[in-house]
């Protein structure tokens, strides 16, 4: 499976979305929980098998079988999981959780349902560029061809029953992952959070749930999932996020006219570590990666595509790292395998 | 006894010993949740983001030297017939047992959930059909549990009783 993988890029890393110039990705999740079983928390390991069994003889019976992967992840070696971790296209509670647990992989990788993560299914997908309506057309979609088949828990009162209140009601996230240097630079992102805060709207990194945003990457999604439709839900950001990205583009405007040479002076640096480093870690690389995408899309620097970039972002990652290499690595050797990696992809700039 | 910050009834009474001396106070539901998320640090799973800055979150764990009333550890005490959660397991791991603590725990959940939503009624999509009454679903969780105890306890007759039933009510 990682095999067949690996040669293709995400669908959302493919850069050719709308605003993709600041939107790196978009996506939406379903919470759905079957009813007759108890939530994940007081499942037993004899319900979770049964969760899993179920939803994978409706999922052939719905999905095209040759369509989809079907993963167990409780016998999925480590890095596999991490290599899927890194892909997006499962939790790092599902990577970490324990007991019985899967998921069901759509091979465009265009769709993906978690099994016994935090709630018995989880259905995500995610798109580049900003389209959530388009997202929400083809998780609707799944959603319906399930509950035909499946019996979903749903209140008269509260709608899709969830394991934590939070996600109580629609069940539904959608979240956009933005690339926003320049108003990190002009220090503007913390007007941006506090307005964002007040139309109830959460801001997070993209990398690890405690670490601090890396390569200027947000994430915006709505924390309210009852009391409105889906299609209230994302007219939410559908309303917000063009103002960032407005707001991002100012402040792209601001610096290329007002520091121009600051800005240069970042976006050469960046290029000039990444194809000399002889060691670097994921962190520090995400983070050069991020002025190279912002010079790239500036017209500072020429002869790289953003397409290449986002391959960067993403293949330079532990587990892709290893998985492109063929072989497991110390953390030593994976950085000076990653410098080896960005020295011979940047040969062009 | 009223809440200290407006008129409604008190119903927690948290002691903070944290400082010099013993400080009491006294608190609605509201004004309780909006005091404890003020002395406590969140943290940062997807989901409690929500759900710490809005449930008055567990005083004994998040903050060792606040004693809770008695009145508190009643509610902390109650468990889900179905399977078996305590108000107090919800609280410490933000996470619900079964689709019948939404009912059970009504009490405590509904001021919970108005509070992270702003609403309180699911208006959103509907699936086309409900296949299993509400009152058999919890029928089966409550089996599952006793087929997984009787299995435990080496009581396979019991066991493929329950199994039979599990069967007809699943049909
Ligand atoms: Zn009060
Ligand atoms: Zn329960």
């Amino acid at each position: 499976m990682i095999d067949e993988m690996l040669s293709q890029l995400s669908q959302w890393l493919q850069g050719e979305g709308l605003e993709s110039e600041i939107v790196i990705s978009c996506r939406i999740r379903l919470a759905r929980n079957l009813s007759g079983y108890p939530f994940v928390t007081r499942a037993t390991e004899t319900d979770r098998r049964s969760i899993r069994d179920i939803v994978y003889r409706v999922a052939n019976e719905i999905f095209e079988q040759s369509s989809f992967y079907f993963v167990d992840i409780d016998t999925l070696p480590t890095l596999d999981r991490m290599y899927l971790l890194e892909r997006q296209l499962i939790s790092r509670e599902l990577v970490e959780s324990v007991g019985i647990r899967a998921a069901l992989i759509d091979k465009n990788e265009s769709f993906c349902i978690m099994i016994n993560e935090e709630d018995h299914l989880r259905i995500h997908a995610t798109t580049s560029g900003f389209e959530p309506m388009r997202i929400w057309q083809i998780l609707n979609e799944i959603d319906d061809k399930l509950s035909k088949s499946l019996s979903y828990s749903f209140h008269p009162k509260l709608g899709y029953l969830s394991a934590c209140p939070t996600n109580v009601g629609t069940g539904m996230r959608v979240s956009v992952m933005l690339h926003l240097p320049a108003l990190a630079v002009t220090k503007e992102i913390e007007k941006v959070f506090r307005s964002l805060k007040k139309v109830h709207l959460a801001v997070r990194g993209l990398y690890g749930e405690n670490s601090q945003p890396v390569g200027d990457l947000y994430q915006i999604s709505n924390q309210i999932t009852l009391g409105k439709t889906e299609p209230e839900l994302i007219k939410t950001l559908q309303n917000f996020v063009p103002q960032i990205l407005t707001f991002e583009k100012q402040s792209r405007d601001f610096l290329m006219r007002e520091q121009r040479e600051i800005l240069l002076d970042r976006c050469s640096r960046a290029v000039g570590l990444l194809k000399t480093a002889r060691t670097i870690g994921s962190v520090e690389t995400l983070h050069h990666l991020s002025s190279l995408r912002l010079g790239v899309h500036l017209g500072i620097i020429e002869n790289i595509t953003i397409d290449e970039v986002n391959r960067l972002f993403l293949n330079t990652q532990p587990a892709h790292l290893q998985k492109i290499l063929g072989e497991q690595l110390s953390q030593n050797n994976r950085d000076v395998e990653r410098a080896k990696y960005l020295r011979s992809n940047l040969g062009s700039i | 006894m009223k809440c200290q910050k407006c008129n409604k009834p008190a119903m927690f009474h948290i002691t903070e010993l944290t400082g010099d001396k013993p400080e009491e106070h006294h608190f609605c539901e509201l004004h309780a949740k909006e005091y404890l998320n003020e002395t406590s640090q969140n943290s940062d799973t997807e989901s409690s983001d929500g759900l710490t800055a809005a449930l008055a979150d567990s005083p004994v764990q998040k903050n060792p030297m606040t004693k809770v009333s008695a009145e508190l550890q009643a509610i902390d005490r109650q468990v889900c017939p179905v399977c078996g959660i305590s108000f107090y397991d919800f609280r410490n791991r933000g996470r619900l047992g079964c689709a019948n603590d939404y009912d059970c725990f009504a009490k405590q959940l509904e001021p919970l959930i108005t509070n992270i939503h702003g609403a309180s009624e699911h208006v959103g999509k509907k699936p086309s059909e409900i296949k299993l009454q509400l009152n058999d679903s919890m029928k089966l969780i409550k089996l599952r549990r006793d087929l997984d105890t009787a299995i435990n306890e080496e009581d396979y007759k019991k066991a493929s009783k329950i199994r039979d039933e599990i069967k007809k009510l699943e049909n």
